[in-house]
C-alpha cells in the first residue's frame, strides 16, 4: 500500500495577519511559514501505519504545489519521516488549480490513500482534498477524525453533527482529515534531519490549468470596541447589558 | 437560470442554519433576477419542507432514496450536480459545515465550477462575480472573484441571518441517476449524542479554560449552559487533559463557532483559541488576570476568579427570569 499526504505551506498559526499593495496582497514580511497544522498530523499518522501495519503500507509520500521558497517546508515533512517528495512548480492560491495539479502528477502512480487536511488555515478553502478526489474519480470521506488499516481494509471514522460514524472504503480512496486523526505531531529527529538530505525530491513542472477564483482584495475585520468592564461584586448588570444591550438573553 | 440551494436535513427536520442559507440563496437570485431551487435529500415529511418556502424557495425538489440515506460523497455530489443542470443553476450554494466541506469540492470539479467557501456576505458584484468569504482563519477576510459561469458557494454559519419572505412553493419528487460507482464508501456504525444542544448549533455557549484547574469545577458551566439553553466548550488544553470530551474543543483545531453569545471562564485568548470564537456576535470573559488577550476580544469582561463569578452569575440569570 502506498499512501499520499498533499502537504500545505502556511504561515505560523500566531501570524499578525497584515496586507500590502492597497490591501490586494498578504503582507509575507517576516512571516515563518509551517506544514499546516492538519497535513503534519496525517502525516504522523501515515507515519504511525506504516510502522504498525507490518509491511502492508510500504511508503508514504508527500506532495506539495509552491515555488522553490516552500522546498524548507516539503523537507521538513521528509525530516519528518516521508520516504519522498513531489513538488509541483507552481504558485497557486486557486484550489481548483491546486487540485487539477496534483491529480495530474500523482494520477499514474497508484497510491492507495491520498490525504489532505479539512482547511488550510490560510485560505480556509476546504476544497483541495475533495476536489483531488474528484478529478481522480475516487470516493472520499470528509472530517476524517481516525484511520486505521484492519486486514487490508481501511476504516475510518468521521465527524457528523451531534455524533461520529464509523466507514469502510474501497481503494483507492482520498481521506479529508481533521482533529484526532493523530494526537501530536511528530517532531523531526537529527538523525531524520540528516537523512531529508538524501530523499528524493522530484520537480514536476505543471501542465497549463487557468485558476477558476482570484483574490482581488482582503480586509481585516472592524476593530472591536472597547471591553465594558462589569464589576465581580454585581454580575446582575452583565445579565441586564446581555438582556438590553447585546439582546443575546 | 436558478439558484439551487442544497438544504441538509437533521432526522427529517431542518434547522435555522437551513432557513439562513435558503435565505441568503434568494438574494442571490433577486439579484440576478431568477428563481430560488432548494434540494432535499432524505425523508422529510411535507410540511417541514414547506418551511423553506417561507424563506424565499419557490420550487423544493426532494430526493428521497434509501441509498443516499447517509453522506456518501459521490453519491450526493452526483444528485446535486443532476439537479443543478436539470434546472439550469449557474449558482450552488451550501453550508460550511461538515457536509457542505465534503461537498462542494466535488461539485465544484464535476461542474466545473469556482468554488468560493466560508463566504459571509452577499456577492459585492454579480458581473464580475465578487464575493466575501472568511480568511486566516477568522482574522481576515478576502474578496474572491469568480471567473467561472457557474459558481459554487458555502456560506458561513450564522453570518447572514433570516430574511422570512414568506412566498408560495412547490414542491416536486426528483429520482436520480445513481451508479455502483457512487457507492464505494459504507457507514458501517452510527453513534449520535441526543438530548444535549449541539455545539455547532447553540445560540449560547458557556466555555472553560485551564483557568478552571480540574475536570471537578465544570459544575458551574454546565449550570449555565442549561439555564441558558446553551452548550458547552472548552479550550484545547482542557480536551488534551481529557477534562472534557474532544468534541467541545474549540479554535484552530478544533470546531470553529459562531454563536450570538460565548462566555469563557478561565480562558487566556490565545490566538488559536480566538480564531474558532471570534465570528461570536458577544464575547463576555471571565479571567483573574485583567492583561489576558481574552479581553481584546471580548465585548463584556469580568476580572475574578471563576469559581466565585459563574455561581454568582447563575443567581443572577435565575433572578433575572423570575423578574422576566
Ligand atoms: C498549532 C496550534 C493549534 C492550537 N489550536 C488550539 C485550539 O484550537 N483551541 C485552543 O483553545 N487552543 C489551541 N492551541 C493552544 C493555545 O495556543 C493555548 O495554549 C490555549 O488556548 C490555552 O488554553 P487556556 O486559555 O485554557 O489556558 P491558559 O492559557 O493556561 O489560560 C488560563 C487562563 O485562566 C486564567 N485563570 C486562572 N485561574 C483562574 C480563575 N480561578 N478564574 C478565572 N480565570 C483564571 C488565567 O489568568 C489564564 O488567562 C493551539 C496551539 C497551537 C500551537
Ligand atoms: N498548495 C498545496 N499543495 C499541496 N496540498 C495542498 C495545497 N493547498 C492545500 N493542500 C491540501 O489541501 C488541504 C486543504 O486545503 P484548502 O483546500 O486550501 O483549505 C490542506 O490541508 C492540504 O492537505
Amino acid at each position: 500500500m502506498k499512501i499520499l499526504i498533499c502537504i500545505s505551506n502556511v504561515p505560523d498559526t500566531t501570524t499578525k495577519i497584515r496586507f500590502v499593495d492597497d490591501n490586494t496582497k498578504f503582507d509575507t514580511n517576516g512571516v515563518q511559514w509551517i506544514i499546516n497544522p492538519w497535513d503534519e498530523l496525517a502525516l504522523t499518522r501515515a507515519l504511525q501505519l506504516k510502522e504498525s501495519s507490518g509491511g502492508a503500507v510500504e511508503k508514504v509520500s508527500v506532495i506539495t504545489v509552491g515555488s522553490k521558497s516552500v522546498e524548507p517546508t516539503i523537507r521538513k515533512a521528509l525530516a519528518i519521516g516521508a520516504d519522498d517528495a513531489i513538488r509541483v512548480n507552481a504558485e497557486s492560491e486557486d484550489a481548483y488549480e491546486v487540485a487539477n495539479l496534483i491529480a495530474d502528477a500523482v494520477k499514474d502512480e497508484g497510491y492507495d490513500i491520498i490525504i489532505a487536511g479539512i482547511e488550510s488555515s490560510d485560505y480556509n478553502g476546504s476544497a483541495v482534498g475533495g476536489m483531488v478526489a474528484e478529478f481522480l474519480g475516487l470516493p472520499s470521506v470528509s472530517a476524517v477524525s481516525s484511520l486505521d488499516i484492519e486486514n487490508g481494509e481501511v476504516v475510518v471514522k468521521r465527524e457528523i453533527d451531534g455524533g461520529s460514524e464509523v466507514m469502510t472504503s474501497q481503494l483507492p480512496f482520498v481521506a479529508i482529515v481533521q482533529k484526532g486523526i493523530a494526537l501530536e505531531p511528530r517532531i523531526p529527529s537529527m538523525r531524520g534531519i540528516m537523512m531529508a538530505r538524501k530523499k528524493p525530491l522530484n520537480v514536476i513542472e505543471p501542465a497549463e490549468v487557468a485558476p477558476m477564483t482570484e483574490y482581488v482584495s482582503y480586509e481585516l475585520p472592524p476593530a472591536k470596541a472597547a471591553c465594558k468592564m462589569i464589576d465581580p461584586e454585581n454580575v446582575k448588570e452583565l445579565v441586564v447589558l446581555l438582556h438590553t444591550e447585546a439582546k443575546v438573553i | 437560470m436558478s439558484v439551487l440551494v442544497y438544504t441538509e436535513n437533521w432526522d427529517g427536520k431542518f434547522k435555522k442554519l437551513s432557513f439562513e442559507l435558503v435565505s441568503y440563496a434568494h438574494e442571490i437570485a433577486k439579484m440576478l433576477g431568477t428563481s430560488t431551487i432548494a434540494l432535499s435529500i432524505g425523508n422529510v415529511e411535507e410540511d417541514e419542507l414547506k418551511k423553506l418556502g417561507d424563506y424565499g424557495a419557490e420550487k423544493i425538489l426532494k430526493v428521497e432514496d434509501n441509498r443516499v440515506k447517509n453522506l456518501v460523497n459521490s453519491a450526493y455530489t452526483s444528485v446535486i450536480a443532476q439537479t443543478a443542470e436539470k434546472e439550469d443553476a449557474t449558482v450552488i450554494v451550501l453550508s460550511n459545515n461538515n457536509s457542505g466541506k465534503a461537498l462542494a469540492p466535488r461539485i465544484s470539479v464535476r461542474l466545473k465550477a469556482g468554488l468560493a467557501s466560508g463566504v459571509a456576505a452577499l456577492p459585492s458584484s454579480t458581473d464580475p462575480f465578487v464575493v466575501k468569504k472568511k480568511a486566516f482563519t477568522g482574522k481576515a477576510f478576502a474578496n474572491v472573484k469568480i471567473n467561472s459561469n457557474m459558481k459554487v458557494l458555502t456560506l458561513f454559519q450564522n453570518s447572514f441571518g433570516i430574511i422570512e419572505s414568506g412566498g408560495s412553493s412547490e414542491i416536486e419528487a426528483f429520482t436520480p441517476e445513481l451508479s455502483d460507482n457512487d457507492f464505494r464508501t459504507e457507514v458501517k456504525e452510527i453513534s449520535k449524542v441526543t438530548g444535549k444542544v449541539l455545539l455547532t448549533d447553540a445560540e449560547i455557549v458557556i466555555s472553560g479554560g485551564r483557568g478552571l484547574k480540574s475536570a471537578e469545577n465544570w459544575g458551574p458551566i454546565e449550570e449555565l449552559a442549561e439555564l441558558l439553553g446553551g452548550a458547552t466548550a472548552c479550550s484545547r488544553p482542557v480536551s488534551d487533559e481529557g477534562w472534557r470530551p474532544h468534541s467541545e474543543h474549540t479554535g484552530q483545531t478544533g470546531k470553529i463557532i459562531a454563536p450570538n453569545l460565548y462566555i469563557a471562564a478561565g480562558i487566556s485568548g490565545a490566538i488559536q483559541h480566538l480564531a474558532g470564537v471570534s465570528s461570536s456576535k458577544f464575547i463576555v470573559a471571565i479571567n483573574t488576570d485583567k492583561d489576558a488577550p481574552i479581553f481584546e476580544a471580548a465585548d463584556y469582561g469580568v476580572i475574578g476568579d471563576a469559581q466565585k463569578v459563574l455561581p454568582a452569575l447563575i443567581e443572577a440569570v435565575k433572578e433575572f427570569k423570575a423578574e422576566a
